[in-house]
């Protein structure tokens, strides 16, 4: 079967995030970058299924140039194949990214040219939940979101998601999107010489047409979020504190 | 009149506390666009949420009934709120940032083609709408535009405070048939399986000991078992202690793991990275255990323990034993 693993590339923040001075973006001055923590798990299904099943992998980002360095993270951890949409680098909504991951997907044809389409549920950043489901919906395929368990046997995906008390299980006929979340699996680690490899291997690079459609939704400017000033109340240092934790356990947050 | 629909998730009749936080919102959206509170229910119990939604000052109760629809499906409530929307005049939609109400809103914007803002703290009504949206997890706030026909929006979980109606309704019950056929019932919840951890489930749980890069190692985690269970309550844990292979990733709180409000959040080695908090913000009390004064977990809850959580954890479930 063959399987494409969507991803994104996202800076790597830390516990501070600084803003540039025109409050559009994030000073990624000082920051490396990485892929959405989904994403990578979604790269770890695709290579697994294949493993399991025969056929081939792709990696595929909607970004600019820079992001093949994110692509060939998914090569070292031994995708197979990597295709970049490349742009200027300007954020895309999710609407526009969606018809462009389409697009690339049918290739000029009606057909979809892979059995399973994987996405994170949601980015990192933007975090609009929405690129998969409107993927599966332009391709008119079966989609189910925010998946932990993932298999696949005679054509038919079964998925798992987490809820209250249990997992709620989904059947797909392939080809089909799913959308997975971190703890599906553990990605693996890519060795030097997958790394080493991974920088020849060759990334397809195509230009996508940007298509938005009815509505507009744009980014005004980003903040950082109020903080909260209020202070916790010490109940004390080391042991010595236990007994005013229970008197608070007991009458203020009356747990007890 | 336009309306303003309100996706309400309810089990047994009784709406959940993520949607009652979007319809506090959605009403706000409703008295500023002069429109009509009005809610959106599944289920063959959806009817009984009338009484409860009535106290949010919702004016009709939109039931969708469906002889195919008879568990949750994604495409085909997507399709069905859309089918809803179109049916009347709509100013705006609004669903929880639940794992459901994210997908069906996605579902529903690509039905409609429009643009859905995901993860609001708040919306301001206009020609053009004007929201706030978490971006990072909540580490970012995003001001944007949204300008389409029918605005549609999730509301980010535990940011928005649910609050009933100064005037309750009475709101009447209108059943809703949506034409679907067997595409949009192609995904379907095909069953259900009974998690095989023991004790209660984090989601429900009122009291979450939680334990982050602090507690060292697997074992150590037993002695926040202990203190959960004479709590009552269950544990957690955070990315890194996930990470480190001392608990299984159904146990992470945080923004790639749970959400979740507990009465108490007992958060014992844990740093407080706002990747973290985002999960456990929700929490009414948060009580941190932690040799750091400064840890940014001991400004971000109501008390604080500076000390080991070694030392503290199996003193402080002694002293409960011996208080009973």
């Amino acid at each position: 079967m063959d399987v494409l693993a969507c991803i994104k590339r996202v800076p790597d923040t830390g516990a501070k995030i600084v803003l540039t001075d025109d409050e559009q973006g994030i000073d990624t001055s000082n920051l490396g970058f990485t892929m959405s923590p989904h994403e990578e798990c979604a790269i770890e299904a695709a290579v697994q299924l294949v493993e399991d099943h025969g056929g081939s992998s792709t990696v595929l980002t909607l970004g600019s140039e820079e992001a093949t360095e994110q692509l060939r993270t998914g090569l070292a951890m031994q995708v197979d194949e990597a295709r970049l949409l490349e742009t200027d680098g300007e954020e895309w909504g999710a609407r526009a990214t969606a018809a462009a991951i389409a697009d690339a997907v049918r290739d000029g044809g009606d057909d979809v040219g892979y059995d399973l389409l994987l996405f994170g549920n949601e980015s990192a950043d933007v975090a609009n939940h929405q690129v998969g489901v409107r993927v599966a919906r332009e391709l008119g395929l079966p989609v189910v979101a925010g998946i932990k368990d993932l298999t696949v046997e005679d054509g038919v995906a079964t998925a798992k998601r987490e809820v209250t008390g249990g997992r709620e299980v989904y059947e797909l006929d392939l080809p089909a999107v799913v959308t997975v979340k971190e703890g599906i699996n553990e990605p693996r680690y890519a060795s030097m010489r997958s790394k080493m490899h991974a920088r020849k291997q060759s990334v397809d690079t195509t230009s996508p047409d940007r298509r938005e459609g009815p509505g507009t939704f744009e980014k005004l400017r980003l903040e950082a979020p109020e903080t909260d000033d209020s202070e916790a109340e010490i109940l004390g240092d080391g042991p010595d504190a236990v007994p005013r934790v229970l008197e608070v356990l007991r009458d203020e947050v009356e747990v007890l | 009149m336009s309306a303003v629909l309100a996706l309400v998730e309810q089990e047994s009749g009784e709406p959940a506390e993520t949607s009652l936080e979007s319809l506090t919102l959605a009403r706000d959206v409703a008295d500023a666009a002069d429109a009509a509170l009005e809610a959106v229910v599944f289920g063959d119990e959806g009817a009984a949420v009338a009484e409860d939604v009535g106290a949010y000052g919702v004016e009709v109760v939109h039931h969708v009934t469906h002889d195919r629809l008879d568990g949750y499906a994604p495409e085909a409530w997507g399709d069905a709120v859309a089918q809803l929307a179109s049916a009347g005049a709509t100013e705006a939609v609004l669903a929880p940032g639940s794992d459901r109400g994210q997908e069906t809103m996605a579902h529903a914007g690509a039905s409609l083609d429009l643009p859905v803002a995901a993860n609001c703290t708040d919306v301001d009504v206009g020609d053009e709408y004007e929201v706030e949206r978490q971006r990072w997890g909540g580490s970012l706030v995003e001001h944007a535009r949204l300008a389409a026909e029918t605005t549609l929006v999730t509301v980010a979980e535990h940011e928005v405070r649910m609050e009933p109606a100064a005037e309750p309704t009475d709101p009447g019950v209108e059943g809703f048939t949506p034409n679907l056929d067997d595409d949009q019932f192609r995904v379907t919840v095909d069953r259900v399986e009974p998690s095989d951890t023991e004790g209660v489930p984090l989601g429900e749980a009122r009291v979450v000991v939680a334990g982050g890069r602090g507690v060292g190692n697997a074992e150590d985690f037993d002695q926040l078992e202990e203190l959960a269970d004479l709590l009552g309550g269950t544990v957690g844990a955070s990315r890194a202690a996930v990470n480190e292979g001392w608990r299984p990733h159904d146990d992470q709180v945080g923004l790639t793991g749970a959400k979740i409000s507990p009465d108490l959040y007992v958060a014992c080695g844990i740093s407080g990275a706002v990747q973290h908090m985002i999960g456990c913000k929700g929490a009414d009390n948060i009580l941190a255990i932690n040799t750091d004064p400064d840890a940014a977990i001991i400004q971000q809850g109501e008390y604080a323990v500076i000390a080991d959580l070694h030392e503290v954890v199996p003193a402080l479930s002694e002293a409960i034993r011996d208080a009973e």
